[in-house]
């Protein structure tokens, strides 16, 4: 127990005298907690349309104001050539092109159906569907509005409408930053633990320190405690810094479920991720090497965590990997315990899990690291 | 020049032998193309529903099959209360509610009206919002075939077509984008950390010592990196054409020289963060941490730009690699040429000089 | 030249044909020899001989391959956590930590090999007495020059009072005065019971050991006082006689 609290000493006093990390840890998962939020806005708004007008006729000018009147819509440019919007779609001035053809307005009244072409930039895939979806709603609605008009109340006859009464529930006013807030708080503490962790065990495999400490009657289980715990705690606290400060003073997210219950899935989380810190260190002998094997594991559990896509989404295979994933597990985690306030109840596979995972990796770890060789 | 050889092919046996480093180096474009190409998708699929039947009857069935004939959806038949519909949302069972009240038929044909309800967990807006909307469609689909007018009078048609992407893969967005990180990241990482190793481990001394001039010393460092910044460049590409079936319809040489002009940026900001350290881990740390995010933020292929707060949007200006995307998307799909995309080349290009210039300053500084 | 004990004592290490093998190669090869008490025993060697490799195994960061150890009465194989207890070690890196103050390492290596509280405030004072680093006290192991560096190493390493010292080359790249200096302290902590194991490069450093062994291409090739190994070699100097045994070597080492 003394060997511990001499160790605990020497790694704290070691992490705050080196001017170049303390920033790194404290400063940047702020600040970027401050800007990815803001960023991570996957609303389709703000299209980008540019109008090839042939008719000129009220008729189309009337579509056209309905178009930039619904608030998704953004004209960049109403004329008469279509090469000319072909251009500024081909420079990302627009994103869409609606052509309105050369006697429009009189083709309708003779049932003579004129189709209206519409160009999509389909690159982002998705932007395209929503926002081709969003102006056909428009121009169905403008159809409608004229059929009101034009038709004889006898040929009207009473059509039958049902409502879809949406709600929404936990997030009524849609915010992403709600959404995203808890997952990229995950994120950071992710990257900081397993990062700073592997490095600062390797650094001391690299200038020959760790020779000193297996010579001495430390045992295994000291020195990885004491390597664990001073980034265990700077995993808390950066997760406390985050939750309490920027989430809730910057974002107004004030977790709905139990605070307690989040330090204790935090606290099992950590564990884990330092395991994989550990395990990483046990594999490297350089701190480039550690750095290119935490890096490559970091950039996975990112992407395959469901943090910026969804899980459910994923094919088959890849929904294998997202489940052997531990940061997937604590996002969710968040997710549902600040946004809708579940219990333990709900996410007790979620603790058994993670349980599973520090065990693997901590013990697949101490086995590897051997004070003989 | 035979010297000059023997030094560049030094920093090549380093990269080689290190096997770990070659991991991240090579297989993690790898990696990660086959990630967005197959197993990231912004799309909604899969999504675990309940369905609360109340009506039971003709109406509610048709529109119930045509929910489950649909592939987004995997439905669960129950009959919640609200309570019990939050606490399925709680537990992360089901993301949506679909609920039929009990006259639904008879509603709709004596009243011609009806309701349908649907709750969604807006826990993650995007699905809430995907999927009340496909909900919405098939009730109106529904609601189309049911109306006895018959195909309505002056109807307004329409014909879609969507420019270079007619499948509408997801891996054209973000087939560009993946370049972009790669080459940003393993390029400014490796020339810091290779630089900064030198510096640490004494040997920089040495090298300086030597009848080359600092600027050759540099150089050497960066020539590794950059040929194999290159193959990682031709790697994504091969990748991306033969197993995720991407267009390429422009010049490759073009393309290849624009990515040389990014190449050479991220060398000139690896070597500028090499000159604000002195430890490996530093230098690791300002690469990796502090560049990956913003990479990923600004670049533009994971969250549209146009939606970001002004501020950030001028941020996004600043980092190289977000007109590099612009690029390669208008080489790569639009098959423009260099009249197209001469704004975007001459930022690029000024941002490669201004490095250039402002790394090889503060090197001279550091050496006097 | 020291005489120290001249012979036999309590015996605190000995070994029996101990050896490590790396696949095929041989790095040591059934080496053999017994260390008192008290001694300052000189364990030379060409680069690559197998010095370093032998050393590892005694401090219990390596198990033999073959052969048998007892150091300070622990079994190489079996106890090597208690071997650890009773010995100090000090690398030809240092090994102090060097963004912790002087007071800082000690601290924490002697609070490591269980020194109380009391005890370690009354050492650290001590230390620093000894050593004249009064003004040193607080600043960055880092920051002082390796001299100074060196011989704080060694008093870390003994802080303990353990039974028997091993020290990796730990003189290179000092001034001969230095080196001088840093001998002294070596004398002082044998005249006070500890044992020193000692490799060194330096041939007259050689010298100043009660005994001394020679190990060429993994073996023991000699083992005696440095006056009898230049009677035996018909030698003026340590340089000599190391000269003469290492002259056949076959592994030379970088």
């Amino acid at each position: 127990m003394r060997t511990l609290r001499f160790l605990l000493q020497k790694e704290f006093r070691q992490i705050f005298r080196n001017r170049s990390l303390l920033p790194m840890i404290f400063v940047t998962p702020i600040i970027q907690l401050l800007v990815m939020p803001l960023a991570a806005d996957f609303e389709v708004k703000n299209i980008n349309i540019s109008v090839v007008d042939h008719d000129r006729s009220v008729f189309s000018q009337k579509l056209v104001s309905k178009i930039t009147a619904s608030g998704y819509f953004r004209l960049i440019d109403y004329g008469n050539s279509f090469d000319r919007s072909f251009n500024s779609l081909e420079l990302d001035r627009s994103d869409l092109i609606m052509e309105i053809p050369r006697g429009f307005e009189k083709d309708i009244v003779r049932e003579n159906h004129q189709p209206l072409f519409i160009a999509v930039n389909a690159i982002n895939g998705t932007k395209a569907t929503l926002g081709a979806s969003y102006l056909g709603s428009i121009i169905g609605s403008y159809n409608g509005d004229i059929r009101m008009q034009w038709t004889q109340p006898e040929r009207f006859s009473p059509s039958r409408t049902i409502q879809v009464a949406s709600s929404n529930w936990f997030n009524p006013f849609m915010n992403y930053p709600f959404f995203m807030v808890p997952g990229i708080l995950v994120t950071l503490v992710t990257m900081i633990g397993a990062y700073m962790c592997a490095l600062n065990i390797v650094k001391e495999k690299e200038i020959g320190t760790i020779e000193q400490i297996n010579v001495t009657p430390i045992k295994k289980h000291h020195f990885i405690l004491g390597k664990l715990i001073p980034f265990w705690v700077i995993g808390v606290f950066i997760f406390t810094v985050g939750l309490f400060l920027v989430a809730r003073l910057v974002y107004g997210i004030v977790p709905l479920g139990s605070i307690p219950l989040l330090y204790g899935f935090l606290s099992i989380f950590l564990i884990a991720l330092l395991g994989i810190g550990l395990l990483i260190s046990t594999y490297s002998e350089t701190q480039q090497q550690a750095m290119s094997l935490a890096f490559f594991c970091m950039m996975i559990f990112m992407l395959m965590s469901g943090l910026f896509t969804p899980v459910d989404s994923m094919p088959g295979w890849a929904q294998v990997i997202a489940r052997a994933n531990p940061v997937t597990y604590f996002i969710e985690v968040m997710r549902m315990v600040v946004l809708k306030g579940s219990g333990f109840n709900d996410i007790k596979i979620h603790f058994a899990v993670m349980f599973g995972f520090a065990a693997l990796f901590n013990s697949w770890a101490i086995l590897n690291y051997k004070k003989t060789s | 020049m035979k010297q000059f050889i023997s030094f560049v092919r030094k920093e090549f046996y380093h990269v080689f032998r290190d096997s770990k480093t070659l991991l991240m180096l090579f297989g993690l474009p790898i990696v990660l193309i086959t990630l967005f190409g197959f197993a990231l998708t912004n799309e909604i699929k899969n999504s675990k529903i309940v369905v609360c039947d109340y009506a039971k009857d003709d109406a509610s069935q048709r529109i119930i099959d045509k929910i489950q004939t649909t592939e987004n959806f995997q439905i669960e038949k129950a009959l919640m209360s609200h309570r019990q519909i939050e606490e399925a949302f709680k537990s992360g069972i089901i993301k949506l509610a679909v609920i039929f009240p009990a006259n639904f038929n008879n509603d709709l044909l004596h009243t011609n009206q009806a309701q349908v309800q649907v709750i969604a967990d807006a826990s993650d807006p995007n699905t809430a919002s995907t999927l009340t909307s496909y909900i919405n469609n098939i009730v109106q689909d529904y609601q189309n075939e049911i109306s006895p007018s018959g195909p309505a009078p002056y109807q307004i048609t329409t014909e879609t077509r969507m420019i270079y992407n007619p499948a509408l893969k997801g891996a054209t967005n973000f087939v560009p984008g993946v370049m972009a990180l790669i080459l940003m990241l393993v390029c400014v990482l490796m020339t810091s950390v290779s630089i900064v190793r030198e510096k640490e481990k004494g040997t920089m001394e040495v090298l300086l010592v030597s009848p080359f001039s600092p600027f050759l010393v540099i150089v050497t460092k960066a020539i590794p990196y950059f040929l194999l910044s290159l193959i990682n460049l031709t790697v994504i590409l091969l990748m991306s054409v033969f197993f995720l079936e991407m267009p390429f319809n422009g010049s490759v040489l073009l393309l290849y020289l624009e990515s040389s002009i990014l190449i050479i940026t991220c060398l000139a900001l690896g070597l500028l963060i090499s000159n604000s350290t002195d430890s490996q881990q530093s230098a690791m740390l300002i690469s990796l941490m502090g560049m990956l995010i913003p990479v990923m933020m600004f670049t533009g292929f994971l969250f549209p730009l146009e939606n970001m707060p002004m501020v950030l949007q001028w941020i996004a200006n600043i980092i190289p690699s977000k007109w590099y995307y612009i690029i390669v998307k208008s080489i790569m799909i639009k098959g423009l040429g260099i009249a197209s995309i001469w704004k975007e080349t001459l930022i690029l290009t000024g941002m490669a000089i201004f490095l250039l210039i402002v790394s090889f300053k503060r090197f001279k500084i550091r050496l006097a | 030249m020291a005489t120290g004990p001249s012979n036999m004592g309590e015996v605190v290490i000995k070994t029996d044909k101990l050896t490590k093998r790396f696949g095929d190669f041989i790095a040591t090869n059934e080496i053999t020899f017994d260390v008192y008490k008290g001694e300052i025993f000189g364990f030379l060697g060409a680069n690559g001989a197998g010095k370093t490799t032998a050393m590892r195994m005694l401090c219990g960061l390596s198990t033999p391959s073959s052969g048998s150890a007892t150091i300070a009465g622990f079994d190489v194989y079996k106890e090597t956590e208690s071997i650890k207890k009773n010995i100090g070690y000090m690398s030809q890196k240092f090994s102090l930590y060097e963004d912790l103050t002087v007071i800082e390492n000690i601290t924490f290596f002697g609070g490591i090999y269980g020194l109380s509280d009391k005890q370690l405030k009354e050492k650290t004072e001590q230390l620093i007495e000894q050593l004249g680093m009064k003004s040193e006290a607080k600043k960055l192991v880092g920051s002082l020059p390796l001299g100074w560096k060196q011989k704080l190493s060694f008093s870390v390493a003994i802080l303990h009072e353990p039974k028997i010292v091993f020290l990796d080359e730990p003189t290179g790249g000092v001034d001969p005065v230095t080196r001088r200096q840093f001998w002294d302290l070596i004398y002082d902590a044998s005249a006070r019971g500890i044992t020193i194991f000692v490799t060194t490069h330096y041939m007259d450093e050689a010298e100043y050991c009660n005994r001394l062994s020679m190990m060429v291409d993994g073996v023991i090739k000699a083992l005696d006082t440095p006056t009898n190994l230049k009677k035996q070699f018909s030698a003026d100097s340590m340089d000599q006689v190391f000269f003469e045994l290492a002259r056949g070597a076959k592994r030379k080492g970088d």
